[in-house]
């Protein structure tokens, strides 16, 4: 099982004076059960990459294949092709429409022509796996706290059971505790449903203590690929076009700089202590 | 696609229009206006064509960004000339099936065709030349008369100028709405009226939402900025007439006498 | 007299019933004490709902106390007559950079300002143009706001509030909806003003990173001031932070387990470069 693209171009407003070429021969294969996370500045193609993903925008030119299948295809199911690649918008609290939570969870699987109790079943399943607590199932979407309202609406796509999970920054906007509660959600849905999990993120300290493969846009073309370490051993390329590397891993390389032998692989908060302690343990 | 519309952008430029007084450029399109239903002859014709070519020229738009902006209302065109053409009594020129052409017709349809094309270009250019906030200042202060009479004219040019701004954000968000809701398996497409205006619950419920929170948010920006009105506001641009624009009053008045007196002509 | 002083504020959203009956009562503001002296660059922390944002609102008077006294720039923000007074000189940023813009060009907008306090028309033009090159906006000032990017919104939309020449700006998360560089660019156009034009900045947030350059810090939960002083000795208190749903930036952390993990490493080290000295003088 695998979502393959074979040099996907995209252009927008095409012969027009504001044409933009937003994805540049963009080829990528996407294991099943894999944690990936894209990085790039606002416009490198991030955000339209990942609306190919589930068929949303039709590429200009390449394959687009999920488990082997041309989704370009005329005779294609696109429309269960979406809920077997779920896609979370940002901010998608702002689609909440239903007069209860739970109304508004069961909108994805009832559209994939369930029957009213297994749409139950299966919003009821999804609100418990995001831990939105019972009290607010039947409340108004918009009583709940700015967290509480990203969860639920993360539940609605879960509810339709999708194969795959991409969720466009995911934590914008909420506090710290709210940004660890949501990453955690996604972290256990990777772990313990063995869902592929793509997130795209603005911070590079998240993706590099959640990913286990990072892909960084840039101007429509995939600039690099690979695990987080390999990525941001690139740190000065990357500031080249914008981007930086988590705040450690600098912190590693001045380290060498003055002489302490720390690990310039260093990428996580803990990686960086055992790094630093393991230096200091062997010096003594 | 919904952004495609070209109508009632503004495109810079540096011409003597551009820089005409908006409510100069107002009233001269409505002069045109009245004038395009007053012509019935190909002098006429003429007349207008001669003034609306000039008008373009000196606008410094390229005529093909201007012709673009028919392209919405072509449908509307072709059902008003067909109307003309087929529905006029006259005289037969050909007749085929159940079908006839009359000579009257066709010359309605032409002028016709002519008179939608014209007002379409003609009150684009109003808008390519003039940013919306030059246009609601000149109807704001076209229309201060009626302040006297208890119309609220400020606060409708506020208003028409805010939604000149939000019209293109609220756009950009149907787009991302529908999108997400496509995403979660919902169809705007199939079924019949009654099962299609229930599809657009998911996508008008939080469009509508999202409005009047963005109307909130803004009205407290506002005043925090410290709006309170028309009153005692000063403007960093104030409307001045100059040289030009009374040139261009009795340009357009000459024009207006010219379309008249070639009506009675022939 | 501090340009700031708040005494004991309490503000409570009150909902009724169709009958008029109080159905809840939500106390955002619970005795807030604030003080900021002219010049200085305070920072507002909390988690959201926390209530840093009624605290600003009250600020530029958008709120009335319900409780508790509150003077700005030496008036009395209860008198109804010092209204406009205190919202020319204490100017407000807000989140969301579409939601504040008004006009359909960005030099228009800036005028906004001015135009309603009655600022003759030459001088709203040289300020205008005096704010949008301090935020370094001025090249855009014929562009249309749908096509800048969210940062160049929040820097227009300051420069707005800099062309009614204020001496105070209170910004409430003005950040919050933007990418990095995006934060990094509003950010650094604050720093600046404060810095160079001694404006009084309140910036109200929840990233951390942010509030590294304050002068004081304020943390809020739960409608209460729970603690205040320099970003050090806030920063010092990790665990602390972490009870009110906040965090520390990703270097104060790793100081704070290393420390914890017997390296004597200094309390509240802020950044990159003085835990790199920290450990050197350790090694």
């Amino acid at each position: 099982m695998s979502i393959i693209l074979d040099k996907v171009n995209y252009v927008y407003s095409e012969k027009t004076a504001y044409e933009i070429h937003a994805l540049k021969d963009v080829s990528l294969k996407i294991n099943d059960g894999e944690f990936i996370g894209i990085i790039g500045h606002t416009g490198s193609g991030k955000s339209t990459l990942i609306q190919h993903l589930n068929g949303l925008v039709k590429a200009s030119s390449g394959g687009i294949y999920y488990n082997g299948q041309d989704i370009d295809d005329d005779d294609y199911n696109r429309k269960e092709l979406r809920s077997k690649v779920g896609l979370v918008f940002q901010y998608p609290e702002h689609q909440l429409f239903e007069t209860t939570v739970f109304a508004d969870v069961c909108f994805g699987p009832k559209n994939q022509g369930l029957s009213r109790k297994q749409s139950e079943l299966k919003a009821f399943t999804a609100l418990r796996s995001v831990r939105l607590p019972e009290d607010y199932w039947y409340r108004s979407p918009f009583e709940l706290s700015g967290g509480q309202k990203r969860r639920a609406a993360i539940a609605g796509v879960l509810a339709m059971e999708p194969e795959v999970l991409v969720l466009d920054e995911p934590t914008a906007g909420l506090d710290p505790k709210g940004r660890d509660e949501i990453l955690d959600l996604v972290a256990k849905l990777h772990k313990e449903r063995r869902m592929t999990v793509i997130l795209v993120s603005h911070s590079m300290e998240d993706v590099a203590k959640y990913v286990g493969r990072l892909i960084v846009m840039n101007r429509g073309s995939v600039m690099y690929d690979g695990t987080p370490a390999e990525v941001f051993a690139h740190y000065q390329e990357l500031e080249e076009v914008g981007l930086a590397a988590p705040q450690v891993t600098y912190l590693m390389h001045e380290l060498r700089g003055r002489g302490i032998p720390a690990n310039g692989t260093a990428t996580t908060l803990e990686e960086a202590k055992q790094s630093i302690l393991q230096a200091f343990s062997e010096k003594r | 696609m919904l952004r495609d519309i070209t109508i009632g952008q503004y495109y810079p430029a540096d011409s003597v229009i551009h820089k005409l007084d908006p409510r100069t450029k107002l009233m001269a399109t409505l002069v045109y206006i009245l004038s395009l239903f007053l012509f019935r002859n190909v002098a006429g014709f003429a007349a207008v064509t001669l003034w609306l070519a000039l008008v373009i020229w000196l606008s410094k738009v390229p005529f093909g960004y201007m012709v673009r902006g028919l392209k919405a209302v072509v449908i509307i065109l072709l059902i008003t000339v067909l109307f003309n053409l087929f529905l006029t009594p006259g005289e037969t020129l050909v007749s085929f099936w159940k079908l006839r052409i009359t000579e009257e017709g066709l010359k309605n349809a032409a002028f016709m065709a002519v008179r939608l094309i014209y007002l379409i270009l003609g009150s684009s250019i109003l808008t390519l030349t003039t940013t919306p906030n030059q246009l609601t200042d000149g109807l704001e202060k076209s229309l201060k008369p009626l302040n006297k009479i208890h119309v609220p004219v400020h606060e409708i040019a506020m208003m028409m100028s805010i939604a000149l701004r939000f019209i293109p954000i609220l756009i950009e968000e149907t787009d991302k709405i529908m999108k997400a809701q496509l995403a979660r398996g919902a169809d705007f497409e199939s079924g019949n009226l009654v099962k299609k205006a229930k599809e657009m619950v998911p996508l008008l419920v939080p469009l509508f939402i999202s409005a009047f929170r963005r109307a909130n948010d803004l009205a407290l920006a506002m005043e925090a900025r410290c709006y309170h009105g028309g009153e005692g506001r000063t403007k960093m641009k104030p409307l001045k007439y100059k040289h030009v624009d009374f040139l261009v009053y009795l340009a357009a008045a000459g024009y207006f006498m010219a379309v008249i007196l070639l009506r009675r002509l022939w | 007299m501090n340009f700031i002083e708040a005494r004991k504020l309490v503000f409570e959203y009150i909902r009724r019933d169709e009958e008029d009956n109080v159905e809840s009562i939500l106390t955002a503001l619970d005795e807030v004490d604030l003080d900021v002296r002219e010049g200085e660059f305070v920072a507002v922390l909390g988690h959201n709902g926390s209530g840093k944002s009624t605290l600003a609102k009250h600020l530029n008077v958008l709120l009335a106390p319900g409780g508790g006294t509150l003077w700005v720039d030496g008036k009395d923000a209860e008198d109804a007559d010092n209204l406009w007074a205190i919202r020319q000189s204490t100017g407000m940023v807000f989140q969301n950079p579409d939601n504040q813009i008004i006009a359909s060009v960005v030099e228009e907008d800036v005028a906004f300002g001015p135009e309603n306090i009655g600022v003759p028309t030459a001088e709203i033009l040289k300020r205008v143009e005096k704010s949008l090159k301090s935020v370094g906006m001025l090249q855009y000032r014929e562009h249309s706001p749908n096509r800048l990017s969210g940062g160049q919104k929040q820097r227009v939309a300051i420069a707005g509030v800099m062309a009614m020449e204020p001496k105070c700006i209170v910004l409430d998360e003005p950040t919050a909806m933007l990418d990095p560089n995006g934060r990094r660019e509003v950010l650094e156009a604050v720093e600046r003003l404060n810095r160079e034009k001694g404006v009084t900045v309140i910036l109200i947030t929840h990233y951390m990173e942010e509030v590294t350059n304050a002068d004081r810090v304020y943390v809020m939960d739960n409608g209460k001031v729970v603690m205040q002083g320099t970003p050090r000795a806030i920063f010092s208190q990790v665990d602390t932070l972490k009870s009110y749903r906040l965090d520390v930036p990703q270097i104060t952390l790793l100081a704070y387990e290393l420390r914890k993990a017997g390296l004597a490493i200094p309390e509240g080290i802020l950044t990159r470069q003085e835990l790199v000295e920290a450990l050197c003088r350790l090694y």
